[in-house]
């Protein structure tokens, strides 16, 4: 029923996994997060444990699982979460029990009297991990002393560790720069999720515009564009030099082929030059043609990607399995970007982009953006994200006294999580200390009377 | 404002009419919205405007008035419409909005229910967003400000994507025909708890649920309502830190620099002027950037909270 959804109705959001489906796993409450391609030879390695993806196909977003020892091994099975009742008396309980506190806690290593050989030999016996956690809970010495808080910590933690489960999540822009910022920012630029939005509000990024992309955030940009396009209006992905900037990361959205039609490349020289040149032209033609080749490569024997660098186990060595079973027809059937078309970017060239979203981390704004801005229509928003200020403060300064621009300004946004629990609200004690920052105007008209 | 309208898109031949909204700017932080009228005049301290002047230019073209004053004349897009929109209760602004626009996952085709429209200031964001295949159903118990937002996205061409209704959705809840059907739902209410348990009727399975609290006890309160039948509940505070630049001239000295930007503004342009727009020695020259001397220090927090997968 879903993937007839997905076909028949392309911008609405799906409700149920499919066969072919990308999907993120958030391991233990983003402990660990790994994006996967569901099919029926897909596994997933968890501690020890591999693990079949089947059980996931057709459940919907959202659904939490949990390893069970069934006889053929362990296998991924769905859990419900609690319901109403259940929560109401946890927070009773720790309403209760508030007398307690740390001062008979002795950190010598003997709370604990089950020991590691104990454990094995519970799992021999078929032992769940709910029952191993309450085992230990049961052999603790020092559990009852603990206060309410400090007691479902220590649960959390066990539950972790015996008893781990993975929640089922759909790759939306938000989830898949939440997830590279955490365990690898440098493959997108240290983009944070609140530039990224930013970024897409102050590039005025709508349904039927045409938006001049820069993403050397290896397509986290150029995704997050498309989304919001939900198949109308183009995305052109450009890049400054003669090779073609990764956009590997636009495959772990679960894109139709409606959307990815609109993820289009072209090269500065594509989009600026008035006519055609055709050598060169002919040469950045059969570049761009090799990356969508070497893309498509990766894309049948690479569909999964574990961004996870540590994991709280102890078990540094998750490897997740490359799946060589037939790759998704979804996949197959289209091509994510190919080159803009010479009717495309004739249409640019006579009316403009609608705003333009720069992320080159590696280029100084001012060079890129004096090459680019004239190809944007009259009026037309951009932003531009830079991990350092100076380099954007020059490049600020060079659109004032160019008169290019108007509306310029620098700006850094800050972004505090809080923990709220009854009587124990506060700001999380760890947070990301820089967002980087992002230059915003508007382009003006001036140069048009000059020209016509 | 938004370009499902092929007519309306700005371009390099889009022209401004008779009837366009139009976005005058003064300086960056003085701006206005106009409708253009071919008798009317555009009044402001550096002289009257003549909207006749206007009609035929490109969006974004600098005109003058009749006192030799100048300004810029943009095309409307939502983030500009915050800086101009008549407040008719406090507004959410770009850093807010835009977070709160990724974090509940808007794409084409969405539903999407507000209470209260306030003065529509994220209405705007979550219409272009949405759009043009989905909808916003916002809500307002107050009847002359539902009114007055209604003029308003009639006046922005948002109103094909946005409804507002006269509902006390604290007491009463969204409407019943919405059951099931919300992809997102955003809260801005004095005491959101009282419409959460509406929320969760309303939200599709894994719909997500925004809700904005300036204080941090009415945080307290959602949250403990939200764990009944939500996941994933986090709140985050987002605030914008803006900067100014000035250069800094290495032959100023900085005996002459010390405190007085406007005199070094100055000699800049007049450096213009004898260079004949020759681009600066970049080696006599730097450019400087601070964060301005005032700043928001608090919007209000934002709690996410996602509906608990139950079948």
């Amino acid at each position: 029923m879903s993937q007839n959804n997905v076909q028949l109705d392309p911008i609405r959001k799906a409700q149920l996994t499919w066969e072919g489906c990308s999907v993120l796993l958030d391991i233990n409450d983003g402990d660990r997060l790994v994006f996967a391609r569901l099919t029926s030879g897909s596994t997933l390695k968890i501690g020890n444990k591999n693990c079949s993806l089947q059980p996931l196909i057709g459940c919907p977003f959202g659904s939490l699982f949990q390893v069970d020892n069934g006889k053929e091994g362990p296998n991924l099975s769905r859990v419900i979460p609690s319901t109403e009742d259940d929560v109401q008396e946890k927070e009773d309980a720790q309403i209760s029990g508030e007398f307690r506190d740390n001062r008979a806690i002795v950190d010598d290593n003997k709370a604990q009297s089950l020991s590691g050989e104990d454990i094995d030999e519970m799992r021999r016996q078929g032992a769940t991990g709910e029952e191993i956690v309450e085992a230990l809970i049961a052999n603790s010495a020092t559990f009852e002393k603990k206060t309410s808080f400090s007691q479902e910590k220590y649960k959390l933690k066990k539950q972790k560790k015996y008893a781990p489960k993975v929640l089922l999540r759909r790759p939306f822009a938000r989830s898949i720069c939440e997830a590279y910022f955490k365990k690898n920012p440098a493959r997108i630029g240290f983009l944070r999720v609140d530039m990224l939005s930013l970024l897409l509000s102050m590039g005025n990024v709508a349904a039927n515009s045409d938006v001049l992309v820069v993403d050397m955030a290896g397509g986290l940009l150029t995704g997050a564009v498309a989304e919001r396009l939900g198949g109308t209006g183009y995305v052109c992905n450009t890049c400054i030099g003669d090779s073609p900037y990764p956009m590997d990361i636009v495959r772990i959205f679960n894109f139709s082929n409606e959307i990815c039609k609109r993820i289009v490349r072209a090269s500065v020289n594509d989009v600026t030059s008035q006519s055609e040149t055709s050598e060169q032209s002919d040469q950045l033609e059969s570049a761009c043609n090799m990356e969508i080749q070497s893309n498509e490569q990766k894309s049948s024997s690479v569909s999964m990607e574990d961004i996870s660098l540590s994991s709280e186990n102890g078990v540094s060595d998750l490897i997740l399995e490359a799946n060589h079973s037939p790759v998704n027809k979804i996949s197959k059937s289209h091509k994510v970007g190919e080159k803009a078309s010479q009717e495309t970017l004739k249409l640019w060239k006579e009316n403009g982009f609608s705003s333009m979203i720069v992320v080159a981390p590696e280029l100084d704004p001012w060079s890129v953006v004096k090459d680019l801005l004239p190809l944007l229509s009259y009026s037309a928003p951009f932003a531009i994200y830079h991990q350092y200020l100076q380099p954007l403060a020059t490049c600020m300064h060079s659109l004032q006294v160019w008169k290019m621009a108007i509306g310029l300004q620098i700006s850094e946004p800050w972004l505090r999580e809080y923990q709220v629990l009854p009587s124990r609200t506060h700001p999380c004690m760890q947070m990301s200390g820089c967002g980087g920052y992002i230059l915003s105007g508007t382009r003006t008209a001036t140069n048009a009377s000059s020209k016509q | 404002m938004l370009p499902t309208d092929p007519t309306k898109k700005i371009s390099f031949t889009r022209c401004i009419k008779e009837g366009d909204l139009v976005i005058v700017y003064e300086r960056h932080d003085c701006m206005k919205a106009v409708k253009v009228c071919q008798n009317s005049a555009f009044q402001n301290r550096f002289g009257a405007f003549k909207h006749s002047d206007w009609i035929g230019k490109p969006f974004g073209s600098m005109v003058f008035s009749n006192k030799g004053g100048f300004v810029y004349l943009l095309a409307p897009t939502p983030e500009l419409w915050t800086l101009v929109l008549s407040h008719r209760t406090q507004i959410l602004y770009i850093a807010d909005i835009s977070f709160v626009i990724m974090y509940l996952e808007l794409v084409p085709g969405c539903l999407v229910l507000e209470s209260g429209t306030g003065s529509g200031s994220l209405t705007t964001s979550l219409a272009r967003a949405v759009a043009p295949t989905g909808h916003v159903y916002t809500f307002d118990f107050h009847e002359q400000r539902a009114a007055s937002a209604r003029e308003d996205f009639e006046r922005t061409g948002v109103s094909s994507f946005v409804t507002v209704g006269v509902r006390d959705i604290q007491g009463q809840g969204f409407p019943d025909e919405f059951s099931g059907l919300a992809d997102s739902i955003f809260l801005d209410l004095p005491q959101p708890w009282l419409a959460i348990p509406s929320a969760k009727k309303m939200l599709k399975q894994d719909g997500i649920l925004c809700s904005f609290s300036p204080c941090i006890e009415q945080v307290q309160r959602s949250c403990e309502s939200l764990r009944l039948n939500f996941t994933d509940i986090r709140t985050f505070e987002i605030l914008l830190r803006t900067y100014e630049i000035r250069q800094w001239r290495a032959d100023c000295g900085q005996g002459t620099g010390g405190g007085s930007a406007g005199s070094i503004r100055h000699k800049r342009k007049q450096h213009l002027i004898e260079g004949s727009g020759e681009k600066e020695n970049p080696n006599n020259s730097t450019v400087m950037a601070r964060p301005n001397g005032e700043a928001r220090g608090h919007t209000g927090y934002l709690t996410f909270a996602r509906l608990k997968c139950l079948s």
